[in-house]
């Protein structure tokens, strides 16, 4: 027994667990509070229960599948996010990457008409990849060579990436439509899934994303690509010292965070129910998600697929919290609750320690 | 002439907050510690404030009104700091994780209050921009300077000013101002001649935490009438105006007057003189990222940064 909370995993996922724990009881309080001080008729321990159901209870296994659906670009930006942590950097810029990832998906289904339809979504989907990892690479070369920071360097992309894509949609117009969803001419496949979960729920890109979790895990653990990456974000002096190249190192993993992200993106745009492209220039949720995800998931991508799903999960609960009289901010204070929690982990720990250790009487 | 001065006029209200608010990120990082959280300090300090003259509209004459929300603020931004420090002194935890937190926890905050106090349960808080000072006498008489300095001007311009010379004396000329750089630079040299790391370091941050909820209000007041619990990216624009700004008050001034520049040109595109070069809209859009990032990839190569920042601090280390 001790063995087993003394290992190291076991007591991150208890750490991860106990801040989760921290947030719901927080947002449970928070609920109490805005029953005992509005007018209108609330109901806490309905929107409770709706909360920690992630309100399934509502719409049950279509809600399911609605989860799913939310969780398959989150993964992909958690991973982005994720990815870069554990390579000693941080991917502010998932959102830029996403939507010019997702424009890029969009734009090829609907306007590379010389390939065969049933391959069309697979070529949008690599195009997407190639340029959602231009753009992390982009702040990858300018940290490499220019020392940029590449927090403030991927938050101008952000803007950059958002501004250009609503620019091209408006001009291309074409199966673009500002006001309505564009209609790309080959879609993500459902294969039989709508006929589980019902319509417009979740596609096949949900496997693409596992698959691609479960890849990103074994470059990071299993191959020396990995832990070269990960030698650079320890400490990159010492890699350097040891002959790997640090700034290929860096280039790398913002090349590769970039890429997920922009596979996240196309995702989402050439999905079964396709998302609109927002002309109303705000940065998109998926990608800030992406960083709830990735320190949720502590950067681990086996842990990322859960954390995303739990955060997916919040948000299908955030939809239907109205129905006991509160409004989704809750869902978003309940998340940064969360998060601030999920750093005591080393304190966690540490306490974790003391009490075994006291145990034998050291 | 006449667009130079109105770019230079228009460039004021974005300038002012960028540099209250890199001046604060400057104190923090000066003692060792990564505030990412400012964006979101921005927005509670502008939320507290703002609630504020949303409930008591009248209780003060508008100068004093606007002096007390801005000091109501300034006090919020520095309690939710404390947060930060907590986390990244205290905890010892990764400065990025708790700054995330703060910025998720802000917009959600104001739009929660927001929705709980509104007679129609929205997100946007209305308030009276009563605040404006037409003309301040002499001053706005001075040729060029009294146009842009002292006509339809705010308190905050002044106030701002205030904040970096008070920043730049307290930095370089004041005991104090020599410990918090030592604990930034070299936080165990600084522990070994009896200065308390950590007290520094809380320090920093809470004067990071009482400028960037000031700076918050000092965006939102001139600029709008309606408060949604968004700044719009000026939390992190002031971290590239830090870094611009080699974390040092001088060249802070100048960073953020270069942004607001950018910002203000972006702004006009409409204007007869840019309308006659003939660029499209979309170019002025992107100004101020793309000359962010341009400027960032000349002045980054020899970074000032402080040498601790963003590393927990371990006595044990040398």
């Amino acid at each position: 027994m001790k063995k087993f909370i003394l290992n190291d995993n076991v007591q991150k996922i208890l750490a991860s667990l106990t801040a989760i724990l921290i947030g719901f009881i927080f947002g449970f309080l928070i609920l109490l509070f805005a029953a005992s001080i509005k007018t209108q008729a609330t109901n806490p321990i309905e929107g409770f229960i709706t909360i920690i159901t992630g309100g399934m209870r509502y719409n049950g296994i279509k809600g399911f599948g609605i989860i799913l659906r939310y969780t398959t670009p989150v993964l992909l930006t958690g991973l982005s996010v994720g990815f870069a942590f554990k390579t000693g950097l941080f991917n502010i810029g998932a959102a830029g990457q996403f939507v010019m990832g997702g424009f890029t998906a969009a734009y090829i289904a609907i306007k590379w008409t010389f390939i065969p339809l049933e391959f069309l979504w697979i070529v949008a989907l690599l195009g997407a990849i190639v340029v959602g990892g231009i753009w992390g690479m982009i702040s990858g070369v300018l940290k490499a060579y220019r020392n940029v920071n590449e927090v403030i360097s991927s938050i101008m992309l952000n803007y950059i990436g958002m501004i250009t894509v609503s620019n091209l949609v408006f001009t291309i117009k074409d199966r673009f439509n500002p006001s309505r969803s564009q209609v790309p001419l080959s879609r993500i496949p459902t294969f039989g899934l709508d006929k589980v979960f019902g319509l417009n729920t979740v596609d096949f890109g949900i496997f693409i994303a596992i698959a691609v979790a479960i890849l990103i895990y074994i470059v990071l653990e299993k191959t020396s690509f990995g832990y070269e990456l990960k030698a650079c974000g320890y400490n990159r002096e010492a890699a350097r010292y040891a002959g790997i190249n640090d700034k290929k190192g860096i280039i790398l993993s913002m090349t590769i965070a970039g890429a997920l992200s922009g596979l996240g993106g196309a995702l989402v745009y050439i999905s079964s129910i396709t998302k609109v492209f927002d002309q109303s220039l705000v940065l998109q949720r998926e990608g800030f998600d992406g960083i709830s995800v990735a320190l949720l998931g502590l950067s681990n991508p086996l842990g990322i697929i859960f954390s995303s799903f739990f955060i997916s999960m919040l948000r299908n609960a955030g939809s239907s919290l109205s129905r006991a009289g509160f409004n989704d901010e809750v869902i978003r204070i309940m998340t940064s609750t969360i998060i601030y929690a999920s750093a005591f982990s080393l304190l966690f720990r540490d306490k974790i320690h003391k009490l075994f250790n006291k145990k034998e009487g050291k | 002439m006449d667009t130079l001065l109105f770019l230079l006029k228009n460039m004021i209200p974005y300038m002012i907050p960028l540099t209250v608010v890199a001046l604060g990120g400057m104190f923090s990082e000066r003692s060792g510690i990564v505030n990412i959280a400012l964006e979101g300090i921005m927005v509670f300090g502008a939320s507290i404030g703002i609630f504020f003259m949303y409930f008591f509209p009248n209780l003060f004459p508008p100068q004093m009104m606007l002096i007390a929300a801005l000091i109501i603020a300034l006090i919020s931004g520095a309690v939710f700091s404390l947060l930060h420090a907590y986390a990244s002194v205290n905890l010892k935890a990764n400065q990025v994780i708790s700054g995330t937190a703060l910025n998720l926890f802000a917009t959600s905050f104001h739009v929660f209050v927001a929705r709980i106090v509104t007679p129609n349960g929205v997100e946007g808080v209305k308030f009276n921009n009563i605040y404006r000072i037409p003309t301040v006498p002499f001053l706005s008489d001075i040729p060029f300077l009294g146009p842009i300095l002292f006509t339809n001007t705010y308190i905050t311009t002044f106030i701002g000013f205030g904040i970096l010379f008070i920043s730049s004396y307290v930095l370089f000329k004041t005991r104090f101002g020599l410990r918090l750089r030592a604990c930034g630079e070299h936080p165990q040299a600084a522990d070994s001649v009896g200065i308390n790391v950590n007290r520094m370091r809380y320090i920093g941050v809470l004067i990071s935490g009482a400028l960037a909820g000031m700076g918050g209000l000092i965006l939102i007041v001139p600029s709008t009438v309606e408060y949604t619990g968004v700044v719009s990216g000026y939390g992190f624009l002031a971290l590239a105006v830090l870094i611009f700004g080699q974390w040092r008050p001088s060249k802070i001034i100048l960073a953020a007057a270069f942004f607001g520049l950018m910002q203000t040109i972006s702004n006009s595109s409409g204007l007869i003189f840019f309308m006659s070069l003939g660029i499209p809209k979309y170019f002025y859009q992107i100004v101020p990222y793309v000359a962010t990032l341009i400027v960032l990839t000349f002045t980054s190569k020899k970074s000032a940064a402080p040498k601790a920042a963003g590393e927990p601090y371990d006595p044990g280390k040398r």
